[in-house]
């Protein structure tokens, strides 16, 4: 792949990932759309974007828990060429213990939301366009630690795959994040180990890389593909001793 | 509410060091939270003040989330942008449009409520005067809660006092300013050497309606080559004045090789032998009359080197600069240079600049007359220079430029500015005193 399909359209385009993302795409020269919660912010980026690159920026409202996506899609009246979920909501593992409702929220903003949106995202897209899907290192095998999030991210991992699948033959192409620790307001106020944290900057550089290179699935920081080949092959009866 | 982060911090000269409570808000609307949440706040940009301005144990508020670029008028060349946003990053997006900065200081990493802060002036001082000169106006966040839109035509006072205000009037959110225009990436340099100190006077005072000059001074120079300098004097140059061949592109900018320093520097290496060896070369090789070179080059050449503070070692260092009324100039600030010349450890990066009217900040740096720059190890025997420093500057009418300063009294800094009582009383007016503070602040009795 030479080119970036445009315009590219950003899910959750507010968060430290998305924006790093977005200032990645616009250095390039893309057209961007910018989807979330938060449009005020959003609209602040736009013309930070619009000032420093020269590119045109659009801004959109979109929760991923919404549950139907159709309307999102149709009034965006462009299909984009490039469409990165960025959603994520790591949550607090004791809380969605307890309360159902905190559990539910994160499954809905890591998977099935995301999902749902991909879905209708990828019924619309042509060949040669691209799929992103940031899921997370936490997927690759649930912890006591944050095993609500890391199943819902398993659960999305589990959803890009199929999505490339499905999709492969017609040329839509289907790329699969995961990212380690990032230094973000996601992660703000962990005490995260230096070496095995990433910047949001240095992950949208890969991102990009990688979809120009036709990757499909990536770590980020390829120290974790050898940290989560390690844990996934620790033998159950060990692993469910552990404290990870 | 954004979590706050303690960690060591310092200025550019890595001297002093403090830890600070650190917090970081992601918009503007949460500075009143973090304001609020701090018994005293100082405002820190990109870090880039040298000394302790940007310093305070109780709460250090960054912008470097505060960088957005807000709105660009390309008619007027006005540009809005929020507080963090860095020089660097502006000369990026509005050069190829053909606007550049109307005042620059000597490094790209800035932000503009640094620059408002510090009033910045550049190497057009003379002509364009200090970086406020050219503001439009600033949003300014009061601990009390408030932000006001702040200007030449409303709360004027509290205008005054913000640019050039080291920080010490509130949080400034986002600002207004013009923009210049020009027609290309390159500056027409023209090299001048002047054998000594009023040969370098002769030279700038010639130079008066040049639109950039700028000395780079021999600070080990004695005797009769006391104060040899060589003089670079600029201008922006114009489309017609490129090679045929560039005029396609006038904006182009080489891609920089950057180079890092990656340890901190043994003491040896600024001992004066090898000071010595390189102040020779760089009075003798320089080529004197005109070439075309890129802007960066011009104004930013240290930025060439990231981390060059380093090179003064682990101990940090300090920069001593100060400026003398026109008519003190020539006595003054050769006695500047014997002091130095005598009293202090090496220093190869020394400038020279004439400048212009003062400015209307009440603790604005910039008067007519000349300034001299220098930066010294960290070390006692300089400690002790800059203290017989600061009595000349006084002797000579003198002031002590605040964004370099970390060791000055109060005494000789409040020698230097006369209007630091009404100052201190728009601090108490606005509900200022003992809210917004630095250990820079707090050092000089502000």
């Amino acid at each position: 792949m030479t080119a970036i399909p445009t315009p590219v359209l950003i899910i959750a385009a507010g968060s430290d990932i998305g924006i790093a993302l977005a200032h990645g795409y616009a250095a390039r020269g893309c057209a961007l759309i910018l989807a979330g919660r938060d449009t005020a912010a959003l609209a602040t980026t736009r013309s930070d974007l619009e000032i420093r690159y020269g590119v045109t920026v659009e801004v959109v409202r979109c929760d991923v828990t919404e549950p139907d996506p159709e309307p999102f899609f149709d009034a965006l009246g462009v299909v984009p060429g490039t469409v990165v979920m960025v959603a994520g909501l790591l949550g607090n593992q004791t809380q969605a213990t307890d309360n159902a409702a905190h559990a539910e929220q994160i499954m809905a903003t890591n998977y099935s939301g995301p999902a749902r949106m991909l879905l209708a995202a990828a019924r619309r897209m042509t060949p040669s366009d691209t799929i992103i899907g940031i899921s997370s290192v936490a997927g690759d095998r649930g912890r006591a630690s944050n095993y609500v999030y890391g199943s819902a991210k398993a659960g999305f991992t589990a959803f890009l795959s199929g999505l490339r699948n499905a999709h492969a033959k017609r040329g839509v192409h289907v790329l699969t994040v995961k990212p380690g620790f990032v230094d973000t307001r996601m992660t703000a106020g962990l005490d995260l180990p230096p070496v095995l944290t990433a910047q949001p900057g240095d992950v949208a550089e890969a991102i990009i890389r990688a979809q120009l290179r036709g990757r499909n699935v990536i770590y980020t920081k390829p120290i974790w593909w050898l940290i989560m080949l390690i844990i996934r092959h620790i033998p159950e009866a060990i692993f469910k001793r552990l404290t990870l | 509410m954004p979590t706050a982060a303690r960690g060591v911090l310092t200025g550019w000269g890595r001297y002093p060091r403090a830890a600070c409570t650190r917090v970081t808000p992601p918009a503007p609307d949460a500075i009143a939270a973090a304001l609020a949440a701090q018994p005293t706040t100082i405002a820190r940009g990109n870090g880039r003040s040298y000394g302790d301005s940007s310093l305070n144990p109780d709460g250090v508020l960054s912008t470097a989330r505060l960088s957005h670029m807000l709105a660009f008028d390309a008619q007027s060349g006005v540009l809005v942008c929020e507080a963090g946003t860095l020089l660097g990053d502006i000369t990026n997006a509005l050069l190829p449009h053909g606007w550049f900065v109307p005042v620059t200081p000597g490094t790209r990493f800035v932000t503009v409520g640094g620059m408002i802060a510090s009033d910045v002036h550049g190497k057009n001082h003379h002509g364009a005067g200090s970086f406020a000169d050219h503001l439009l106006w600033l949003d300014l966040a009061l601990p009390d809660g408030r932000t006001l839109r702040i200007s030449p035509d409303a709360e004027t006072a509290l205008f005054a006092a913000t640019c050039g205000g080291m920080g010490l009037t509130g949080v400034i959110v986002r600002a207004a300013f013009t923009l210049q225009r020009v027609e290309t990436a390159l500056i027409r340099q023209r090299t001048l050497r002047a054998p000594n100190l009023e040969a370098a006077f002769a030279v700038f005072e010639a130079a008066q309606t040049a639109t950039y000059s700028v000395a780079w001074i021999d600070g080990l120079a004695s005797g009769a080559s006391l104060g040899r300098s060589v003089i670079h004097i600029g201008e922006h140059a114009r489309r017609d004045e490129l090679p045929l061949a560039d005029r396609a592109a006038p904006f182009a900018r080489p891609a920089k090789r950057r180079l890092r320093v990656p340890f901190d520097f043994p003491a040896f290496a600024l001992s004066r032998i090898p000071v010595k060896i390189f102040n020779e070369l760089a009075y003798h090789l320089p080529t004197t009359g005109e070439q075309l070179i890129d802007l960066d080059s011009y104004f930013y050449p240290l930025d060439a080197v990231l981390d060059w503070n380093r090179i003064y070692g682990r101990r940090g260092f300090v920069q001593y600069q100060c400026v003398l009324p026109l008519a003190e100039s020539p006595i003054g600030i050769r006695r500047l240079l014997e002091a130095i010349a005598t009293g202090g450890d090496a220093s190869f990066l020394a400038v020279l600049k004439r400048m212009g009217p003062q400015s209307f900040g009440m603790l604005s740096f910039p008067m007519p007359g000349y300034t001299l720059a220098m930066d010294f190890p960290a070390n006692a025997r300089n400690l002790a220079l800059l203290a017989r420093l600061d009595a000349i500057t006084a002797e000579h009418h003198g002031r002590i430029y605040l964004t370099k300063d970390a060791t000055a009294t109060a005494e000789a800094v409040a020698r230097g500015y006369p209007r630091l009582d009404a100052f201190r009383d728009v601090r108490q007016r606005y509900g200022l005193a003992g809210r917004v503070e630095s250990l820079q602040s707090r050092r000089l009795e502000i």
